[in-house]
């Protein structure tokens, strides 16, 4: 008996039982369909998220105020830091070496008015070299002045939603805006832009950083960007940033992230909530199983006389085995094919209607849900399928009342 | 051919020994052509079981070409049935899903003989039973007659050395069972060692001995 023999047997005997094979045929393929599509989910928040911090340049350095290695809080909340300043800016500009440029940070939220349309947005207070960091480009006007970052000069540059709904169809440049108590003049509009790290770049306004600290009334930092001149400066940068920081504060109290740690942090998240998508859809894959289980023993009960004739004409046990194993192995695996074609119609159709997540399916998550899938078939086949085998050919050929 | 000393098969039913063969001793000759008759329950179908290797005796032993069959386990018993038995039913047991031709080679798919050769010997087993006109039919297209001639087809496909009919006419009008009855007495007159249980005295008739069973007994031989 050679595998072609038994897949051919194993073909006709569901074709028999067309809606039923068809039946337990569809659970496997909805939980191969649901494995990959869940699995493409989480690849494609996996690959979005990547994607949103890959714009902060590898070679930049984000310093923040607090130590989380050691009070293992959130930056800022526990072990009372020290305040990070513009003099550790400047400091960090002077004296580490290697850096290209420096961008302190504050923000805060702030309803800006122009005439009476008024708007909640995002300040952003920092200083000229902040665009450059961030790579963000003007549509008219300039940019925040460049040198001393404590002149806090009462200028703004719009994000280009903000620009838009605060001036409709007017140019805002050369135009006065007021945030809080403050009076700013419209000096730039950035070009469109989406969003990053949670923050909609169209919907800022950036002030001298000077400036937003009055406005917040803070003396202290929300955080510091520093851009080195290459990435093979990134550690380097890092032991140095710390060594000043520590120095002028008396105490490490800094904590300094680079992209490629944030990504990975992050990645760890995702995958493994990637890992659960996939389990609980393989719970799916366990029911199909018992589908699977249940035609295969309605099908052995129905063929008893069958297995009968098969033992006294001269066919072994492991045989009859195999036959019905077949049958299962060929429902399972055929499902899970199904399946596959099903999760990337639905794959194709989850990047139709969401086209900002790149999702697709890891190759990982296909070959385990197919292997799983033929597994899941062999497995729940082989109750029934030895059930067969174990019949006594005389009680299984004698005529039942 | 087929000799049984002293051979008893007792099954459990609810508890109680029923003795379906007692003590049987008999010795059926090489191409010998041998009816079982008896009322039902009378141990005939029990017998053909015992000899067809597909029950074993309780006690006794039981030889089939001078080899001791009774001590074999499931496994050798059979390729015993594969090699040497034919067996032919009453309900004909064709696979209703696969041709005539099909059901033929079945035998020869578990028994691992080459797909090439098997359509052929399986068009000449057809041949033989004059259904080769009939080799893609399914049995629901075929009538009782052709089904038993299929199945008698595929009994002999493999060459056995005995065939073992059980009521082999009890589903068939007289004409088809006259048909199955001549191809029956052809094998025999080839040699081949025929046992045959049956109702029938028309079709006992035809055998060079006729045993009669009561109560797991013989109790007449003629």
């Amino acid at each position: 008996m050679t595998a072609s023999d038994l897949l051919g047997l194993a073909l006709r005997a569901l074709r028999g039982h067309r809606l039923r094979s068809g039946l337990s045929l569809l659970g496997v393929a909805i939980g191969v369909a649901a494995v990959i599509v869940l699995t493409a989910l989480g690849e494609g928040a996996l690959r979005y998220v990547t994607a949103e911090f890959r714009d902060i340049g590898a070679e930049v350095l984000i310093v923040t105020p607090g130590k989380t290695e050691t009070t293992g809080m959130v930056p800022g909340v526990g072990g009372a830091p020290n305040d990070l300043t513009l003099g550790d800016a400047e400091a960090v500009l002077r004296r580490v070496p290697g850096v290209e440029r420096v961008a302190p940070i504050v923000m805060g939220t702030e309803t800006v008015a122009a005439g009476e349309r008024r708007r909640q947005v995002a300040i952003v207070g920092s200083t000229h070299e902040f665009f450059a960091l961030r790579g963000l480009e003007l549509s008219r006007g300039e940019l925040l002045p460049p040198g001393d970052m404590r002149r806090g000069a009462a200028v703004a540059v719009l994000g280009s939603t903000a620009a838009r709904e605060l001036f409709p169809g007017r140019d805002p440049v050369g135009r006065i805006v007021r945030v809080a108590g403050l009076r700013a003049r419209v000096i730039g509009v950035l070009a469109p832009r989406g969003t990053h790290m949670g923050l909609d770049l169209n919907e800022v306004a950036v002030v001298p950083v000077a400036t937003a600290m009055r406005l917040f009334n803070r003396r202290s930092l929300f955080r510091l960007m520093v851009q080195m001149r290459s990435y093979q400066q990134l550690d380097a940068g890092k032991r140095a940033v710390i060594a000043l920081l520590a120095e002028r504060h008396g105490e490490e109290d800094v904590t300094v992230l680079t992209q490629d740690a944030i990504i990975a942090s992050l990645s760890s998240i995702v995958r493994v909530l990637t890992l659960a998508l996939a389990a609980i859809a393989a719970v799916s894959l366990a029911v199909a199983g018992t589908g699977i289980m249940n035609v295969m023993l309605v099908s052995v009960a129905e063929r008893t006389p069958e297995v009968g004739l098969l033992r006294a004409l001269g066919v072994r046990r492991r045989q009859v085995l195999a036959v019905f194993l077949a049958e299962a192995a060929l429902l399972s695996t055929t499902g899970g094919l199904a399946g596959l074609l099903l999760g990337w119609l639905g794959t194709r159709l989850l990047v139709a209607l969401y086209p900002a997540l790149p999702a697709a399916p890891p190759l990982w998550a296909v070959a385990a849900s197919l292997l799983l899938a033929s597994g899941v078939g062999l497995l729940f086949g082989l109750l029934p399928a030895r059930r067969a085998a174990r019949r006594d050919p005389v009680e299984a050929l004698a005529p039942r009342a | 051919m087929i000799r049984l000393e002293g051979v008893s098969r007792t099954f459990e039913i609810g508890g109680r020994p029923l003795h379906a063969l007692v003590d049987v001793t008999e010795h059926i000759r090489a191409g010998e052509h041998v009816a079982i008759m008896g009322p039902s329950g009378s141990g005939k179908s029990t017998l053909l079981n015992v000899i067809g290797c597909l029950d074993r005796p309780s006690a006794g032993r039981y030889l089939l070409d001078g080899r001791e069959v009774s001590a074999l386990d499931d496994e050798a018993l059979t390729l015993v049935r594969r090699h040497t038995i034919g067996f032919v039913f009453q309900s004909f047991h064709l696979v209703p899903r696969l041709t005539a031709v099909e059901n033929v080679e079945l035998p020869m798919v578990f028994a691992g003989v080459e797909r090439a050769e098997r359509r052929g010997r399986a068009e000449a087993a057809l041949a033989d039973v004059g259904l080769a006109d009939r080799a893609t039919h399914r049995p629901s297209q075929l009538s009782g007659g052709e089904r038993q001639r299929v199945a008698l087809a595929r009994a002999m496909v493999m060459a056995p050395r005995v065939l073992l009919a059980d009521e082999p006419t009890g589903n068939l009008d007289s004409v088809s069972g006259a048909h199955i009855l001549d191809l029956l007495d052809g094998l025999h007159a080839k040699g081949l060692t025929l046992v045959v249980v049956t109702h029938d005295p028309g079709v006992a008739r035809r055998a060079d001995r006729r045993l009669t069973m009561v109560d797991g007994r013989i109790v007449r031989r003629e």
